[in-house]
């Protein structure tokens, strides 16, 4: 294990801090606190998604008389934005990070309400993109994500005189500032988010050391409000239609259950080593619908086989093993809320998305972080990661 | 510390603060290893998936990627000896719909269905019905009528929904494209019979692979569309007639649009099969089967119940002695295999199954199960003499009947007295082979008494001679007949005795006779206690073909060509050669001989010459042969008149031709339907008059002889007959022969007439052919 010690022993005496290099490479500079396995843990997956997303569109985009590398190109300016936005996010004043939180909660609030008016546009049954020209959509209940985890940090996070734990009021007050953007997603309607959306508050509650009623008590919740909205019929056709295709994948085999069929049959196809980057017969042949979205995961199955696919895996675990020991590690309540939010939201997200490709969980529209294309998780998962890195930045270990 | 976290992480240095409460970092821990059983449960999932059954997945992937297009081979053809075509194929216009184009029209393409049946006069019901596949419900709304198939194929095959459509309906179709998206109008290559029923039991029929066979990879190269052999030289020979079915492999990606070519195998043309058949031969036989029917029909059972004659069935082979090849074979009541092309109804298939019409599937040539009665006799006198009961020179009782526990009686009682054993054959006496069993019997039984074995000598000859057993013929579904013996009693014993045993604890109370009753409970004691028991009447039954005795008529001829060709036992055949589409004989299919008769020479000479007079004034088959032109062709035979519990008595002849230096045997035989010298020996003269030309008819084979050259097959699927087998005057063409009387055959003695094969006028049967199919379309009804 390296020992991160050894910098306490800066050759650069205290003080002297003129030259741009002393700067860089001072023991609290920002270059040596970030988190670099977590900054490039999540880059390689950004540049692995761009790959994969490039070869489920390339036949498409060729057979269509376009530039097959358009999908590429978009990925990696997405990346690239995505981490400059990460690099803001990770390296704004954490005081006016919590002086942000309620403007940002505003905003995308603002965003979800916009999408409902004649602003949104509806892909795939749900009315949760604006359009911003030039073929870019933007999609708030993205960005809702990072807002929901500041605000609740923010508020959670409050220490009051000599109470560790939040009372029941900040609970309250939290679960009521949540309902908003999430009856707004609800109306879309986006449920797979809206579910995210509940396992981070579950998340960012139980770790902010919340009374256990509480937890448990919404838990209860969550699970009589799936009963009564499967019993009441509350959910739209397709919707019911991916839930039997689940529980019953041979049902539906036209539709719903097509997706999840196809989906089996490319990662499976790949086997240990996968058929080889743009061999895959699934992906060219265009057998598994939203492949470079929400069915990403199966080109990297496919193609890249076990190895591949099980190397996403791994940088997921290893960005969310990283993620809860920044909560830890944290030098305040405030960060370690964000941090186990962010890292709620990620494994959330991550398990239902690659569990729907596996056939365990039932079909969502979630992307899957860094990997899927799209602008909008790709900026809120990277700001997410710019968080993370801020965190740790103000770690107690550093002192 | 470390910056790299454990499972919950340790105490910060003391004194320093703590940035979150132990509750907090209790939760973070159960967080972190929510977290991991999270991935460890994607991580297995996935390893099921990809290392597991990444085979299976494999596979799947490639059904959905590979789309088969098979293009069906052309099946070879079957000629007769001389190259007459006797199945060969016919280009018809099939209507074929795609169901993967109808699925992306509105309703599945309803429109577009309703409005192919206007064109082809067919209910849109139907249409439905013939493309839904197998095992689906069928739509309760409008369900199919009865009797129509589904489809059994592959759902990206295009279904043929009619076969041999007008031209004017396929030119409809395919002039007016854009109103029948997914209907196409395409050739296709079916059986055709020119010859109709001809030969319908040798030639089998085909149909299509079922699926059940496909998944079970009974044929492992064949194609989901491909047909199969299912009875007959169809079936015997499939894999030689069949080729091989081309398969383009296109890859083809998610909206079915080709990408490209995986594979391409090219189709590979069946190939032709030769026969020994003689096509105009055949006709003959069949003809005078018929006839020998419907004059049993209309004649009087005298001796039996006094109605006319049944006759439900008739059989007959005519067997080249010294080849084992079939010449003709046929079986009454005969079918049209076209019934089979395209696929048969379920109506017209239970038809060709029911009691009512007679059974007509059934080949009874080699299937039929009949008792041989007196042809057996040839049997019978082959053992006496090897057992030294009998000699050639010496003369033997005959009396009226003989008591041996009850009373066995001579045909009518008619005593003859002291005869040799050609008379004995002759006039077909029956107490002198009961005499001689008895003799046997009583031998047998001594030595089983000693503890040794017996001797058996009727069985063993009859077994010798081939019978009951099958002859090995290259057709399906044989049957094997029965010889009983002391063995046989046993084992029959063994299997039912649980069940007589038990009717004899229990009897009969369900039978409300009480005559009937008693019968019976007497029957179950005595099977029960005494069934193993091989007795004395069974043994005597045995020595005149009755009893238990069972042989199919192929089984028979075969016996009676070893008589007549000194004693070899040769495996009958129908297949002659196969011949590719290149004109390449592939196969012959040789002369095998199975056994040698254990008869010396001599008796072999003595009993064939006893039989010619059979045919003679005196004889029992000298009625029916009375005016044949025996200065031609000298036939020597056996009668058979077997009697059978409650039915009328089935009539057989037996015989060779020509005596002296015998060519071919033929045998007939009509269930129920009298003495074997009243209905199957003048049928028997009918085919060798036909055969030969005699009595002014013309002469099915030239000079009476089968080809020994093969037929050659030309590249563009003409046949050149082989020259005629006897010597014709040096003409340039000799498949246009003019009709020569060749010179006289001092060796063969059979001075005939000749017409050669090519001139061959088949004898007109319209009559008989149209009796026969308004039978059968009433049948139908």
């Amino acid at each position: 294990m390296t020992d991160w010690s050894t910098p306490r022993i800066s050759p650069v005496p205290l003080g002297r801090r003129e030259g741009w290099r002393e700067r860089v490479l001072d023991r609290d500079s920002p270059l040596r606190r970030m988190d670099w396995v977590l900054v490039v843990a999540a880059t390689s997956l950004g540049v692995l998604g761009a790959v994969l997303v490039w070869s489920a569109t390339r036949t498409r985009l060729e057979s269509a008389g376009g530039d097959p590398q358009a999908f590429l190109k978009r990925h990696a300016l997405n990346l690239c934005l995505g981490l400059a936005m990460g690099a803001v996010a990770a390296l704004v004043d954490y005081r006016m990070l919590r002086a942000y939180a309620p403007i940002v909660y505003v905003a995308s609030c603002l965003g979800l309400v916009a999408v409902l008016t004649p602003l949104g546009s509806v892909i795939n049954g749900s009315r949760s993109w604006i359009e911003v020209g030039g073929g870019f959509q933007i999609q708030p209940s993205e960005f809702a994500k990072v807002a929901l985890v500041v605000g609740m940090a923010m508020i959670l996070g409050e220490k009051r005189d000599a109470e560790d734990d939040p009372r029941d009021s900040d609970v309250l007050l939290v679960l009521g500032l949540a309902a908003v953007p999430m009856g707004l997603i609800l109306l879309q309607p986006d449920f797979g988010t809206m579910m995210v959306f509940v396992f981070t508050i579950l998340g960012v509650l139980a770790v902010s050391g919340a009374p256990a009623r509480w937890v448990v008590g919404l838990i209860a919740a969550g699970v009589a409000a799936g009963w009564s909205i499967l019993h009441f019929d509350m959910l739209k056709d397709y919707q019911v239609e991916r839930f039997t295709s689940f529980a019953n994948p041979s049902a539906n085999l036209g539709t719903a259950g097509y997706n999840v069929n196809q989906a089996r049959i490319a990662i499976g196809s790949g086997g240990v080593r996968g058929s080889g980057l743009f061999q895959g017969t699934q992906t060219t042949g265009q057998f598994v619908p939203e492949q470079q979205t929400d069915f990403v995961f199966t080109v990297a199955g496919e193609e890249l086989g076990f190895v591949g696919a099980g190397l996403i895996l791994l940088l997921l675990a290893i960005i969310l093993w990283r993620g809860i020991s920044i909560a830890a590690n944290a030098g305040d309540a405030f960060g370690t809320l964000v941090a186990s939010g962010v890292v709620s939201w990620f494994a959330f997200q991550s398990f239902v998305n690659i569990g729907m490709t596996l056939g365990i969980m039932p079909v969502t529209g979630l992307p899957l972080p860094f990997v899927s294309y799209g602008g909008s998780s790709m900026f809120a998962t990277m700001m997410a990661i710019g968080l993370l890195c801020n965190v740790h930045m103000r770690s107690r270990e550093w002192d | 510390m470390t910056r790299t976290a454990g499972w919950a992480d340790e105490a910060p240095d003391a004194g320093e603060e703590a940035a979150v409460s132990d509750r907090s970092r209790l939760r973070l821990a159960v967080l972190r290893i929510l977290v991991l059983s999270l991935f460890l449960t994607l991580f297995g999932r996935l390893w099921f998936l990809q290392v597991m059954s990444g085979e299976r997945f494999a596979q799947a992937a490639k059904n959905n990627r590979v789309r088969p297009v098979i293009t069906a081979a052309p099946r070879g053809r079957i000629l007769d000896s001389v190259g007459r075509e006797l199945v060969r194929n016919r280009t018809v216009s099939v209507v074929t719909v795609d169901r993967t184009a109808l699925d992306r029209l509105p309703e599945d393409g309803r429109e577009v269905l309703d409005r192919l049946a206007g064109v082809l006069s067919m209910p849109a019901t139907e249409i439905r019905g013939r493309i839904s596949p197998c095992g689906t419900k069928p739509d309760p709304k409008s369900p199919p009528p009865p009797d129509v198939p589904c489809w059994n194929g592959s759902p990206f095959q295009p279904v043929p929904i009619m076969a041999d459509v007008p031209d004017e309906l396929a030119f409809r179709i395919e002039e007016h494209a854009e109103d029948f998206p997914g209907i196409e109008a395409t050739l296709q290559s079916v059986r055709d019979y020119p010859n109709k029923s001809l030969g319908a039991h040798l030639l089998g029929y085909v149909s299509p692979i079922t699926e059940e066979e496909l998944v079970k990879k009974k044929y492992p190269d064949l194609q989901r569309t491909d047909l199969t052999g299912r009875a007959g030289l169809e079936q015997s020979y499939d894999a030689d007639l069949r080729g091989r079915s081309g398969v383009k492999q296109f890859l083809v990606d998610s909206k079915g649009r080709v990408t490209g070519l995986a594979a391409d195998t090219p189709a590979e043309s069946g190939k032709d099969l030769v026969t020994t058949i003689d096509a105009p031969a055949q006709r003959v036989l069949e003809i005078a089967l018929e006839r020998a029917v419907l004059k049993a029909r209309s004649t009087i059972d005298l001796r039996g119940n006094k109605l006319p004659f049944k006759a439900p069935s008739a059989a007959g082979v005519i067997l080249e002695v010294d080849t084992g090849a079939i010449v003709g074979m046929a079986s009454y009541p005969t079918y049209d295999p076209g019934l089979f092309i395209g696929g048969i109804s379920q109506s017209n298939f239970a038809v060709l199954n029911s009691k009512e019409a007679g059974v007509p599937l059934i080949s009874r040539a080699t299937q039929g199960l009949f008792a041989p009665a007196s042809t057996f006799k040839v049997v019978s006198t082959s053992a006496a003499v090897a057992q030294g009961q009998a000699s050639l020179g010496g003369s033997y009782s005959c009396p009226g009947s003989v008591k041996f526990g009850r009373t066995f009686r001579n045909f009518d009682s008619r005593p003859l007295g002291s005869i040799n054993l050609r008379t004995a054959l002759v006039k077909s006496c029956d107490t002198i082979f009961y005499n001689f069993a008895i003799a046997n019997y009583v031998a047998d039984n001594a030595r089983v008494d000693r503890k040794e074995k017996p001797v058996e000598a009727i069985q063993s000859m009859a077994r010798s001679f081939g019978l009951g057993a099958k002859t090995g013929i290259d057709l399906p579904s044989e049957s094997a007949g029965q010889i009983t013996d002391r063995g046989f009693k046993q084992r029959r014993w063994e299997r039912s005795k649980a069940t007589y045993c038990d009717r004899a604890r229990r009897g009969y109370p369900e039978q409300l006779d009480p005559v009937r009753r008693a019968f019976l409970e007497q029957l179950a004691r005595e099977n029960c206690s005494d069934g193993y028991r091989y007795n004395g009447g069974d043994h005597v039954n045995l020595s005149i073909g009755q009893g238990d005795t069972l042989v199919t008529p192929v089984q028979l001829a075969r016996a009676y060509a070893a008589l007549a060709n000194g004693g070899k036992l040769i495996r009958p055949r129908i297949g002659k050669a196969v011949i590719d589409r290149t004109g390449k004989v592939t196969r012959v299919v040789p002369t095998v001989q199975t056994a040698k008769l254990p008869v010396s020479a001599e008796v072999l000479a003595y009993v064939r010459e006893s039989l010619t007079g059979v045919t003679k004034p005196g004889g029992t088959a000298g009625g029916a042969f009375r005016g044949f032109d025996f200065a031609r062709l000298d036939v020597a035979g056996k009668t058979g008149t077997a009697q059978v519990n409650d039915k009328q008595d089935t009539s057989w002849f037996a015989s060779f031709a020509p005596a002296q230096a015998p060519k071919y045997a033929v045998v007939v035989m009509v269930e129920q339907a009298g003495t074997g010298g009243s209905i199957a020996a003048p049928a028997v003269r009918e085919i060798y008059e036909g055969m030969y030309g005699l009595a002014g008819r013309p002469a099915a084979m030239a000079c009476g002889l089968t080809p020994t050259a093969l037929p050659v097959v030309r590249p563009d699927g003409s046949v050149q007959r082989p020259p005629p087998p006897c010597a014709q005057p040096r003409v340039k063409a000799p498949a246009k022969a003019p009709a020569t009387i060749a010179p006289a055959s001092a060796g063969r003695g059979v001075p005939l007439g000749v017409p050669a094969g090519e001139t061959q006028v088949l004898i007109p049967i319209a009559a008989f052919a149209v009796r026969r199919r308004r039978r059968r379309a009433g049948a139908a009804r």
